[in-house]
Parts: structure tokens; sequence; C-alpha cells
């Protein structure tokens, strides 16, 4: 668990505080997948490296696994550093050193000497991260997912409990990126690996994450599921990312359905309720017609889901309604019934 | 009968002389270059740890060391070559010869070396010692392990760079009796009008220069995996 208690950031400039991140609280579940997304500039950076004390808080308390990371001294710190993996935007190799030795460089830093099982454990790593064959080559020899494998192979050197991610797929391609999240999915699943990671992109929470902060100029401003988050964002921020998310509803929430007839409702389904033929059956049961305006059938994480934006009519539309929640279906009216609208 | 070398060169009847200047200067460059390498790496090293917003940060004593930097650097050669004088005495048991020119060579070069060393230092992606941190490294291991490594094209660059300047600074001593061939050129040379022992000393000179560069490039090319 890591547990942030009060702890607050700020930088001093010019004689003067800037606060870089207010006072939150904050709870990670070991063996999670937690993500943090933000602007550049929203305090993520700092966030992520208050966990590993490369920042240190303002005030406050850090606790990994009930250790107050504030209180350790450098030595213990240091100790505590090899517990927790690292992965960067830029990868952050020694650009003079091997791909294996890289990897062995947190095993060495450590204290371990036996070349045989540093060895051992190097080979282990690489073949985990598909790289078994570029052992011998340098950084600047690999493509940038090839570097960021090599991160990870690094990062995972000294069984660490924890995985910090800084914009590690930020610098990526889409199909590399997938890749890389791919891995990182799997590293968490297998190693039962807690992985918090900072982006700038919904799309990589929708994979990878179980859980999500929005942050927002310093401020936690929502966090919970990934799924109710990225299904029913409330602030304004979280919206703006999920939009960026899904194209075709970027265009705005309400703007170009005002014309159209009907109420405006947006449906969402999750995991099972996704499958089910409730909206044609409902349709005939109550006589109600339905145009579907904007949708997508995708998944998060595991969970599919659907979300469906439609104008409905007839006498029974709240009749309808209920028989869809009942169903397990979520809605939100996004317009009401032209009559409201007047 | 004459031969083509002692038409060409009248003046020298004694090649030998040029031969011990040779390895005179090159004894005097190898012992201030390596002397200058183990002063002005820490030096150097610690310039850059406790420079502004870097690992050791500490405003005060870098600008103490940076002021002893800058002043040794900005007295020309010669003179702090006399003002050293004393020291030398005090250091090796004479002003003269070889070892006499070895304290002012490597207190001229080791503050220039160390600056290039802090330069170099500098060029290492603040990500990679970052990352390091990250990793649980100590202060002394980030030094060892990533900035020297990292920056070692850069610091045989340097290396090279001072090991030239020092060709230059041991010529001015063989003006003030320390020998080689700056001593050859100064007194045949300049002293006696003797312009062929001129031409030969600066022919070898470039030679050394050439040949130092050259191998400075190919040591850092040879090292660079970037």
């Amino acid at each position: 668990m890591i547990r942030f208690q009060a702890v607050h950031k700020s930088y001093r400039v010019d004689g003067k505080d800037i606060p870089a991140l207010h006072p939150f609280d904050l709870d990670i579940t070991n063996g999670e997948v937690f993500g943090i997304i933000g602007h550049s500039g929203a305090g993520k950076s700092t966030l992520i490296r208050l966990i590993n004390l490369l920042e240190r808080p303002t005030g406050g308390r850090v606790l990994i696994d009930d250790t107050d990371m504030t209180v350790l001294s450098d030595a213990q710190l240091r100790q505590q550093r090899q517990r927790i993996g690292m992965i960067f935007q830029h990868f952050n190799l020694l650009s003079s050193q091997t791909v294996a030795q890289n990897v062995a460089f947190p095993l060495r830093l450590a204290g371990k000497h036996d070349a045989a099982a540093i060895r051992r454990r190097v080979d282990e790593l690489l073949a985990r991260v598909g790289l078994s064959a570029h052992a011998e080559k340098y950084p600047s020899q690999l493509s940038g997912g090839q570097k960021q494998r090599v991160g990870i192979a690094r990062a995972l050197a000294n069984h660490p409990s924890i995985l910090l991610c800084d914009e590690a797929t930020s610098a990526l391609d889409p199909q590399t990126t997938a890749s890389v999240l791919d891995l990182l999915a799997e590293i968490n699943r297998e190693l039962k690996l807690t992985i918090v990671l900072i982006t700038h992109e919904m799309d990589v929470v929708r994979r990878v994450c179980d859980r999500v902060a929005v942050l927002d100029a310093g401020r936690i401003v929502e966090s919970g599921a990934v799924a109710d988050v990225f299904l029913h964002p409330q602030h304004a921020t979280t919206r703006r990312f999920v939009n960026e998310a899904l194209p075709e509803e970027a265009a705005g929430e309400q703007a170009p359905f005002s014309h159209v007839p009907g109420r405006i409702l947006r449906l969402s389904f999750r995991g099972e309720t996704t499958w089910t033929p409730a909206l044609g059956r409902v349709a005939r049961e109550t006589g109600v017609d339905f145009n579907i305006l904007a949708g997508r059938i995708d998944r998060i994480k595991d969970l599919p889901y659907g979300q469906l934006t439609l104008a409905m009519q007839g006498e029974r539309v709240d009749d309808a309604l209920d028989c869809l929640r009942k169903a397990g279906i979520e809605i939100e009216e996004v317009i009401a019934s032209p009559e409201k609208r007047a | 009968m004459s031969s083509p070398l002692q038409t060409l060169f009248p003046n020298i009847d004694d090649w030998s002389e040029i031969g011990q200047a040779c390895i005179d200067t090159l004894l005097m460059l190898g012992g201030s270059l390596l002397l200058t390498v183990v002063i002005g790496l820490p030096l150097g090293v610690l310039l850059y740890l406790t420079g502004k917003g870097q690992l050791r940060a500490m405003p005060k004593l870098y600008a103490v060391l940076s002021l002893l930097v800058n002043v040794l650097r900005s007295i020309p050669f010669i003179i702090l070559m006399i003002v050293l004088m004393p020291l030398t005495y005090v250091l090796v048991g004479t002003k003269l010869g070889i070892r006499g020119a070895i304290p002012p060579l490597v207190i001229g070069a080791a503050p220039f070396f160390a600056r290039l060393v802090e330069t170099a230092l500098r060029e290492v992606q603040r990500g990679v010692i970052e990352a390091s941190q990250a990793m649980g490294a100590s202060t002394w291991q980030i030094v060892r392990h990533v900035l020297l490594p990292e920056a070692k094209s850069g610091l045989i660059a340097g290396i090279t760079v001072t090991a030239i300047a020092l060709v230059g600074y041991t010529a001015m001593g063989g003006a003030i009796g320390a020998g080689g061939l700056g001593d050859l050129a100064y007194r045949y040379g300049y002293l006696s009008y003797k312009s062929d022992y001129m031409l030969v000393t600066v022919v070898l000179l470039i030679v050394l220069v050439q040949l130092l560069q050259m191998l400075g490039d190919r040591i850092v090319a040879r090292y660079s995996n970037r």
C-alpha cells in the first residue's frame, strides 16, 4: 500500500513559494495498476516522484507498506528505492553500456557481485521483455520500444514491489505503445506488482489501469475505478480527457444534437450487459422509437463496455428507461424532451 | 662530402641533442599530463557536483573552487612559472629541468582541465542521473558508474585538448630552463639566429600536436556508442 497523508509540495522560486501540489490524501492498493492523468504542468511528474522521494514533500507523509519514506536516512532511502522500479519517457539508459550491462546495473548497485548469478538474472529479465537477442547491443542501436523494454527489464531487476512509470509510452508510436502497455499488464498480473503510471492519454488509462486519479492544476479533481470515471466523468478536465479518447463524441456534449427530435440519452453498458439485446427488446415491448446518434463498444482493461448516445421518442419513454435500468444499463439524460427544452 | 641533412641544416651538427630534447619534452608532457588528470579530474567532479542544482549543490564551496580555478587560469603560464619557483623548489628540490617544470605545468593545466571535466559532465543527460538515483545509487556510485563512463568521450577530448595546451606550456617552460624542444628553439633558434634549429623544432612540435589530436580522436571514436 502506498499512502499519501496530507502531502503537499511547493517550489521556492524567487523567494516565493509556488505550490505544485495542494494537500491531498491518496491510497494506492498493492497489486493494482493506478493511473494518474493530467496535462503537462498539472503536477503529475512531481506526484509520482514523491513515491520514491526523488521529490521531497514540503509537508505530509508518504507511507509505503507502513514505512514513512520521509524520515528515512540516506542509506535507508537508497535501500527502499531498490524495491521501487522506475521507467521513464526518455528511457534514461546508460548509452556507454550494453543492454545486458544496463539491466545488470541495479544488481551491481545493490551490491551483487556474483557474475554468474547476475548473468542468469539478466538473461531471465531480457527473456521476459523479449530482448534476449539484443543483450550485447548498445541502446543507440535499438528502437524506442526496445529501449523501453530494456528500461522495464532494468526496473524489475531487484524484484521490486512497485513499478513507477513516468510517461513511459509518451515517446512511442501507437502500435509500440500498445505492446509496451500489454507488457506492463502482463507484469502486473504475473508478478503481482503494484504499478503507478502517469500519462496525459486517457487511452493508456483505459487499456491498463484499475483505478485513476485526475490531476488538474495541482489538485486531484476526481478519482475512482477507471470504468466509473471513464463512463461518467464528473469534472470538466476529466470530460476533456475522456472525449479525447472517444473521437466521435469529441465535437461536444450537446450542441450537435440539439436539433434532433426526442429525448437525447446516453446509455452505458458494462460487462455482460454489453452483449445482451436489451435495447431491441425494450423498444418492442414499450413501442418507443430510437435513433442511434453516436456510440462505441470497446474494453476498459478487461471489462467490455458500450456507450450509445440516442434519441428516443414515443408515449412510454419513461417506462422504457425503467426497463433498461432494470437490465443493468446506466442512463444519463443529455438533453431533456423537446417540451422541457422549450 | 656532405650529407643532404648537413646541406639542409648546416648548423645542426648534433642530432642527438634534438633527439634528447624530444625525449625531454615527451617526459615533461607525459608526467605533467598524468598529474594534471589525477588532480584535475577530481577537481572537475567536485566543481560539477557542487554546482547549482546538482547532486551535492554547495554554492559557497563552488564559488571558492570556481574562483581558484579562474585565478590560476588567468595567469599567463610564463608568469605562473616564475611566481611558482619557490613552491617548485620546495616540492621537487629544483627549479630547473624536467622535474622543475612539472609543478608549474600541473598547476597551470589542472584548473583548465577541471573546467573541461565540469563541462563534459554537464553534458550527461539529467534523466540518466535521475534514473540512477531512483535505483538507489549513492553519489559516489553515480560518479563512478554513470557520470564518468557516460562522459568518457568528452573527458578524452578534454585530455587531448589539455595535452596540446601542455605542449605549448612545455615549450614556454623551455625558455626559462626546463629543457626540451622549447629550450632548443630559444637558445639556438632565437639567441643564436640558427633558423634551421627553429624550423626543425617547429616541425617536430607540429607533428607532436597532430599525433596527439589523432590519437585523441581515435580513442573518442572507439568509445562513443551514441
